[in-house]
């Protein structure tokens, strides 16, 4: 297990304050925040490159707290891959070894036909593509045989046929019982690669949990925001009813509460628009479609109620068009009690 | 013609005032030089002295600035830290002071009455007058040319290919000497060119220090002041074919292996 107490991290710009993790052995652990939230940061303390204010880490047991980075074992594949770009692929790969006191060729080999790199050997990395560069430099951190991997943001610089490639290599390698810790920005990634996922933001953990329970109930707006809840309203909860502040709107929320002021989230997903009035009387609001924002295969319909309420909701572009919604004109939202989320 | 071609021409008109100034001189001092001369005194052992101690003066005190000055130089290069500019431009100060002032200050500094220089002559070293001398004045002018080249060359290198080294079980000796110091080599090549060239023609410096044993541009200038012109120009041209001569083969060579660099990019 790994088992991070209590780290921070001054650099005097930026704190990462108190921080406390538990990875257990082969799981797949997910660390997400926005840019600048001190996440590379983490995994470079982990790996010992940066100098700890305070706190204790140990990898099975094994407290490596002051051990410089050469003696954890614990092997780091950046973003920006990091290859030794003056030695062939195969020297990268190998380069490791050098280090080890049993140098393992066949686990070299082993990982050069699983990243199938046969054909790259004898090139520079700089003659590669992002996704031969990010094999490469998964090959090399392999090839010495980690007790933890960090992966800093492995998908983000690549082509998405690469990323959906490096995804399944990924998961393979977790899959063959490595433990890695991975940094992203994209809860996607998250969603499909991730067991357990922690939150940081401004360089404090916000949340860490299963990737569901984080993703279904976001322990506060921060997280909220991040997992891609839109639609965040202050509202007074009273049993199963929230009304929200300065508007007259009443919004049936599952299981009865306790009276207080909270603050309440809806996904964009789990807002249905329609032309005509649903049958469901519960959530269902008249409106206004005030913006219709294209965002790939779906669009961002925002829609401004009788009640002054406004909500974005997801439609997709062919349901778009079949329920004739087009910006400016009347429509209906509708969403489940069970939709809504309160923090 | 292409608009990109007239700007090229135009970019090229402009500086080639700069490089005619450069050769104007210079093959002038060839075509006037009396070739007889030149011949004369390249069988001349005063003169075949003075130009091999030049170079060898000027190759030891790049040695001694690349021993001490690449670590500063990596130093400077990854941290940041108050006063760094402060240092930065105290490296910088043999630049901007005239050679002849760096050359007292540094006679001063190591004259046996000053206690560096009284130390140098309790071991037996000679710092005034001796090819020490030489070495000191070479060492405080060259030290700017290749701290500043080798931590541009450091710049070049990516903290995070070192720290991903590391996280293989290299030691940090271990990723300096393997990963950083060959990925800095075309800035150190460069330092090594410009801190030995800036050794060779010294003169303010060294003749401060050390008017005899004579370098190659202290017995031009003797020569000058003493038969005239025409008798300094062929030991300026030998030294100008010498030095010429190592500076293009080092330069080609660094040229050479940035070319392979470009055609792998």
């Amino acid at each position: 297990m790994i088992e991070i107490q209590d780290l921070s991290i001054n650099l005097g710009t930026f704190q990462l304050n108190s921080l406390s993790l538990k990875v257990e052995p082969g799981e797949f652990f997910m660390v997400v925040g926005p840019s600048g939230a001190g996440k590379t940061i983490l995994l470079e303390a982990i790996a010992g490159l940066r100098p700890l204010v305070q706190g204790k880490i140990t990898v099975a047991g094994r407290d490596i707290t002051d051990l410089p980075p050469e003696k954890r074992n614990v092997a780091l594949v950046y973003q920006d891959y990091a290859l030794f770009p003056h030695m062939s692929v195969l020297h990268n790969i190998e380069w490791g070894l050098n280090f080890v006191d049993k140098p393992d060729k066949k686990r070299v080999n082993e990982l050069i036909g699983l990243f199938r790199l046969e054909s790259l050997l004898a090139r520079s990395p700089e003659t590669l593509s992002g996704g031969e560069q990010q094999r490469v430099s998964l090959a090399r951190a392999l090839a010495v045989k980690p007790t933890l991997l960090l992966l800093d943001e492995p998908l983000s610089a690549l082509d998405p046929s690469f990323r959906e490639e490096l995804s399944d290599y990924l998961a393979e390698i977790n899959k063959a019982g490595m433990t890695i810790i991975m940094v992203t920005h994209d809860f996607g990634e998250v969603l499909s690669l991730g067991n357990r996922v922690a939150v940081i933001t401004d360089g404090t953990l916000q949340q860490t949990d299963d990737v569901r329970t984080v993703f279904k109930e976001p322990a506060n707006r921060r997280v909220a925001e991040f997992v891609g809840m839109k639609n965040l309203i202050e509202c007074d909860i009273c049993s199963n009813r929230a009304s929200v502040v300065d508007y007259s709107a009443i919004i049936e929320i599952k299981d009865g509460r306790p009276e207080r002021k909270a603050l309440l989230g809806i996904r964009p997903e789990d807002i249905l628009v329609s032309k005509t009035c649903p049958l469901s009387k519960l959530n269902t609001f008249r409106g206004k479609a005030v913006s219709l924002i294209p965002r790939g295969m779906v669009f961002d319909v925002t829609v401004q109620t009788e009640s002054r309420l406004r909500l974005t909701a997801n439609v997709l572009s062919s349901d778009l068009v079949s329920k004739n919604i087009r910006a400016g004109e009347e429509c209906w939202i509708n969403f489940d009690p069970e939709s809504v989320h309160i923090f | 013609m292409h608009r990109s071609s007239r700007e090229s021409i135009f970019m090229l008109l402009m500086g080639s005032f700069l490089v005619i100034y450069i050769l104007w001189p210079l093959v002038g001092l060839f075509v006037r030089a009396d070739w007889d001369l030149v011949v004369s005194s390249a069988r001349d052992r005063e003169v075949t002295g003075a130009i091999w101690r030049s170079i060898w003066t000027a190759a030891v005190s790049t040695g001694i600035i690349a021993f001490f000055g690449t670590p500063l130089a990596y130093f400077l290069a990854r941290k940041d830290f108050r006063g760094k500019a402060f240092l930065e431009a105290i490296i910088d100060v043999p630049i901007m002071i005239p050679h002849t002032v760096a050359g007292i200050a540094v006679l001063m500094a190591f004259s046996p009455k000053a206690p560096l220089g009284s130390l140098l002559v309790k071991i037996g070293l000679s710092p005034v007058n001796s090819h020490l001398g030489i070495i000191l004045a070479c060492m405080f002018v060259s030290i700017p040319f290749y701290v500043d080249a080798v931590r541009d060359g450091f710049y070049g290198v990516s903290p995070r290919v070192e720290k991903a080294a590391r996280t293989l079980g290299a030691s940090f000796p271990q990723v300096f000497f393997r990963i950083s110091l060959p990925l800095a080599r075309k800035g150190i090549v460069s330092g090594l060119i410009m801190s030995w060239a800036r050794g060779v023609s010294e003169f303010g410096a060294v003749v401060m220090m050390a008017y005899h044993p004579m370098v190659a541009p202290t017995l031009i200038y003797d020569r000058f002041a003493t038969f005239g012109l025409k008798y300094s120009t062929p030991v300026a041209v030998q030294l100008i074919i010498v030095c010429l001569g190592m500076f293009l083969v080092l330069r080609l060579v660094s040229a050479g292996k940035r070319r392979e660099d470009m055609n792998n990019d």
